[in-house]
Parts: structure tokens; sequence; C-alpha cells
């Protein structure tokens, strides 16, 4: 009897205990950092500057600052432009490819190697491999541009004008191939019946992808989307290796610029800041996000 | 006999537009392959870009010893392994307790580990700094692993491929007497194989070529990983422009990462595939 009641109240206890060491973790990593920052969002803290070392209360002075920071502007256009060229084109792609690859031809699983390699590789050696193709003079790039009649050899990493676009090539070149699987898994779950039903009622390929495919693949999209999105904002390997955020914050995005300020500058308030901006605008996108995908389930 | 006609131009033209995307895909990798067995005295000017004279291997030994590579691989593999060994613990029982029990304030508890998958480690650097200086750990290998031994991605994905199985089987292991573990090892995690080796591989993968927070974390050849040293290598003052070096190296980084890729690709594709990630 008394085994018994010992016994159940370990069940008790038991769920809670195999949650623990996951529980620990997030909360050590993930939340801690987000609440600590956004303490220090109020603090100006400078270690470099002997009279700025200690922390001092100042308010939103550090939200007060970055707004007004011509630097942020610049940051945060540089962020949005990489995003919209970005975001969409890769998971276009991704669709376009997982519907070129979702066929029953010979080798098909060569191509689907090809469009996925990609992933595999980190994005550093991806950044270094496409450092040879923008080389002004003999880089492939310029080569091929040259052949189309473009006007001659560009510095791509090293033009005001053309470095974000470089580090954008490399990020969709990079990542397309990762939302190809995604669609693919979608596409080989889609029921063929509804397929053979459309195909029996004239509808052409067009006509299914728009009113059959897309719609069947809304969650997928929405889940990918919401990936992408969060991958642009955290990924800036490339960007350290192609133009440390060059030529004049040409291709500084935000992480990018969180990252100088914290660890170049040692300003500790002001990234906090950008910390506290940062996780906001994620957690506003992913919870609208994902509270579309449910309403979507309901409608249906 | 048109409309079939025109169906076999349409596949055609499919499979040539497959064709020519996979290998406009495939051209960096490899030109890289090339250029890291060109003689490196073989200059790349215009024109001469693809094709030497001779190849060699000679490259990837200069690299080799140009800079401490083998330490920095040591290093990486030293790193994934600790970490697919912590988190494959560490997701596999809490992704148990959130299939197998229910608890007060299981819900909650679900939605805030969840928030890991949200707020992604890289935005917060910053403050995870402090964390890992306080804790005494910079410039440690722990210091790269700790933040990720707990996963929400792995949690999560497992959970869904626990609540595959049938419930029947749990039931009749619980009649028979099974302890908690036993039901674990002997009904979820059987069925659940292909989810957590979707799940390992792509951990490896992520943790493999995770660059800033290393790069954060570390300053030494003793704890810095390959992505952080290559990156180091390609700025290294007498390398310079020497393609065939910094392709070589760039290959030594990726190759066994790609080898493991390709005698696992079907599996790891086919489990994502199946592994509820829709």
């Amino acid at each position: 009897m008394e085994k018994e009641t010992a016994r159940s109240k370990r069940d008790r206890y038991l769920p809670y205990l195999l949650v623990l060491p996951t529980l620990a973790f997030v909360l050590l990593f993930t939340v801690w950092p987000t609440l600590s920052a956004f303490y220090r969002s109020f603090f100006q803290q400078r270690l470099n500057i002997a009279k700025f070392r200690t922390p001092t209360f100042i308010g939103l002075g550090n939200y007060a600052n970055i707004f007004s920071d011509p630097h942020f502007h610049r940051v945060l256009a540089n962020t949005l432009r990489y995003i919209i060229g970005t975001v969409p084109i890769s998971i276009l792609l991704g669709f376009f490819f997982a519907m070129l690859v979702n066929r029953k031809v010979r080798n098909i699983g060569l191509a689907r190697l090809a469009f996925f390699h990609t992933t595999i590789l980190p994005m550093v050696s991806a950044a270094t491999v496409w450092m040879f193709f923008f080389t002004p003079g003999y880089g492939l790039f310029n080569t091929v541009l040259a052949a189309l009649g473009y006007a001659g050899p560009q510095n791509w990493t090293g033009s005001p004008d053309l470095a974000l676009l470089a580090v954008m090539i490399v990020a969709i070149w990079k990542n397309a191939g990762y939302y190809m699987i995604f669609y693919l898994a979608g596409l080989q779950n889609l029921p063929t019946p509804l397929y053979e039903a459309a195909g029996l009622d004239g509808a052409n390929w067009w006509q299914a992808i728009w009113h059959l495919t897309l719609p069947l693949l809304r969650r997928t999209t929405l889940f990918i989307t919401t990936i992408a999105f969060i991958d642009a904002f955290r990924t800036i390997d490339h960007i350290f290796v192609l133009t440390s955020g060059g030529p004049s914050e040409a291709s500084t995005v935000l992480l990018y610029y969180l990252w100088q300020k914290r660890f170049e500058q040692l300003d500790i308030g002001f990234s906090s800041a950008l910390t506290v901006i940062l996780i906001l605008v994620l957690l506003v996108f992913t919870i609208t996000n994902f509270r579309v995908s449910e309403k979507g389930e309901e409608d249906v | 006999m048109s409309n079939k006609l025109r169906i076999r131009a349409g596949q055609l033209g499919a499979n040539f537009l497959t064709l020519g995307l996979s290998l406009l895909w495939l051209t960096p990798v490899f030109w890289t392959l090339i250029a890291s067995l060109r003689p490196a005295d073989d200059p790349l000017g215009r024109g001469n870009v693809w094709f030497g004279y001779t190849l060699t291997l000679a490259n990837y030994w200069r690299a080799w010893s140009m800079a401490p590579f083998g330490e920095y691989y040591l290093n990486t593999i030293s790193l994934v392994l600790m970490i697919l060994g912590v988190q494959l613990v560490t997701v596999t029982i809490a992704a148990f307790a959130f299939t197998h029990y229910q608890f007060t304030g299981k819900k909650a508890l679900f939605f805030f580990i969840l928030l890991q998958m949200m707020i992604p480690t890289s935005a917060l650097l910053a403050p995870n700094f402090s964390t890992i200086s306080k804790l005494g750990l910079f410039d440690t290998l722990l210091a790269i692993g700790i933040p990720y031994f707990g996963s929400a991605f792995g949690t999560f994905l497992l959970r869904q491929a626990f609540l595959e199985v049938p419930r029947d089987l749990v039931d009749a292991g619980t009649i028979d007497g099974c302890s908690w573990w036993q039901l674990l090892w002997h009904i979820y995690l059987p069925p659940s194989f292909p989810t957590l080796i979707a799940f390992g591989l792509s951990s490896v993968i992520w943790h493999w070529n995770e660059f800033l927070w290393p790069l954060i974390v570390t300053n030494s050849t003793s704890s810095r990983p390959l992505t952080t040293g290559l990156v180091r290598f390609t700025q290294l003052g007498e390398i310079g422009a020497q393609w065939s070096l910094l392709t070589a190296a760039t290959l030594l980084v990726v190759g066994p990462l790609f080898i493991i890729f390709l005698i696992f690709q079907r599996r790891f594709i086919q489990s994502f595939v199946h592994s509820g990630l829709k």
C-alpha cells in the first residue's frame, strides 16, 4: 500500500522531471536573455568609454537614439530590401523546383540533389565560393554578363549599388532548395483523385495549379514563409565573408548592425534595445502567421 | 491525339528546364572542385577559368598545412556529437512527457518551449554572450553547444511522431506492467526512428555549419570550429586571391558533410517528407 502511493506520487512528478532539462535550457538561453535585453535596454552602458562603464538608467533613451540614428534608418531600409528581394523569390523558386522534380522521370533524383545540395553547405563556404564569381575582371558572373552584352566588369561586393544584391543572390541560391523539400513533401501528399477529376473537368495545367495545388499547399506556404522570414533576419554569415556590411553600410542588415554595436563598439544599452526590436519584429510576424494558418483551418 | 502530343512536348520542355537549372545550380560546386585541383601557379585569368593543363592535389596539402585544420576538425566533430548526444536525450524524454502524460500546465509549458522556435538563438547573441561569460564558459566548446541542448524543434518533431504510435500498443504495454522507460524504449521509439534520424541529421548539419555564435564565443584554436577557421584562413594575408588554396580549404570544410549526405540523402529527403514537416 505504502509502495503504491510512493509510486503514484512519483508518477505525478515524472512528466515535470522529463520536461525539466529542455525547459531549463529554454529558460536560460531564450527567456532569460529576452528579459535581460529588455531590462538593459533602459540603461546606458558602453564598455569602451570609462565614464559610461557602469550602467545608468536613461528610460527610453536608447530607443530614442535608435530611431533618430541615420545609420539605423539605412540598416532598416537594407533589411527590408533584403527580405523583399530574397524571401518571395526563394519560395517561388522552391515551389518551381518542387514541381519540376515531383515527376516520375529517370534520374530525377539527381536533379533533386542538384537543387538541394546547397542546403548542406555552410553559408561561409558558399560565400567563399561566390566571392570568386563576383570578382571583377575574370569572375564568372562578370564574364557571363559581359558575354550577354552587359557593360564591362563590375566589382560586385565593392560597389554600393551591387553589394546588397550580391549577398541576396547568394542567399537565394542557398535557400531555394531547402524550401523545395517542404513543397515536395506537400506535393507528394496531395490526393491524386482530385487531379483526375479536375482533368476530366477539362482544367488545364495552370488552372490545376492555381485552383488546386496552391490552395491545398497553403499551410506549407505559410510554414515556409515563416522559416524564410526568420532566416532572412538571422543569417548574416555571407555578409561577414563577402562585404563586411560595406561599402559604407550598403549591405549592413539589422543583425549585422546589432553585432557591430555590441562587439565592435561595445555599446551594451544600444545593442540591447536593438535586440528587443528584433525580437518584437520576429514575434509579431510568426504569431500573425501562425494565427492566419490556424484561422484558415477553421474556414475550410 | 494533339492533346497527347502537347503533354509529351510539355514533359520534354520540363525535362530540359530541369536539366538546365540543375546544371546552373551546380556550377559553383563544379567550379570549386576544378579550381581546387589546379596548380596554384596556373593563373585563373580570363578564358582560362575552367581548364588548366594539369590537375593536382597539392593545394589540399598546402591549405591543410597553412592552418590548424586538424584541430578545427576535431573541434567541429566533438561539438556536433556533444550537441546531438544531449539533444537526443532531452528531446526524447520531453516529447514522451508531452505525448504520454496529462499534467497541469502541459499546454503552457509546451508553448513556452516553442518560444525557442520563434525567437532564434542568433537574435539573442548579445545577452547570451553575457550569460556565457558569467558562467565562465567563454572560449570553450561547451559555450558553443550549450544554448542548443534543449531543442523546441526536436521536441515538436518527435512529439508528432509519438502521437502516431497506436494507442492500443501503448495500453497493452501498460497492462503488461512496463515502466515508463520501457514504454518509451520498446513502444514509442522504434516506429519514430525515421523522425529521430531526420532530426539528428539536421542537427548535425546545422551545427557543423554554424558560424556567427562560435565566432563570438571563441577566440583560440583550441575551441574554434571549421567554419570560423575557414573564415580566418580566407583572411590570412598571404592567401590573397589564391583561389586554388581557398577552394581547397572550402572543400576540406564541406567534404565530410557532403559524403555523409550523399550516403544518407535518400533517407534524409524521405524522412523530411514523412516526418510531419508538412
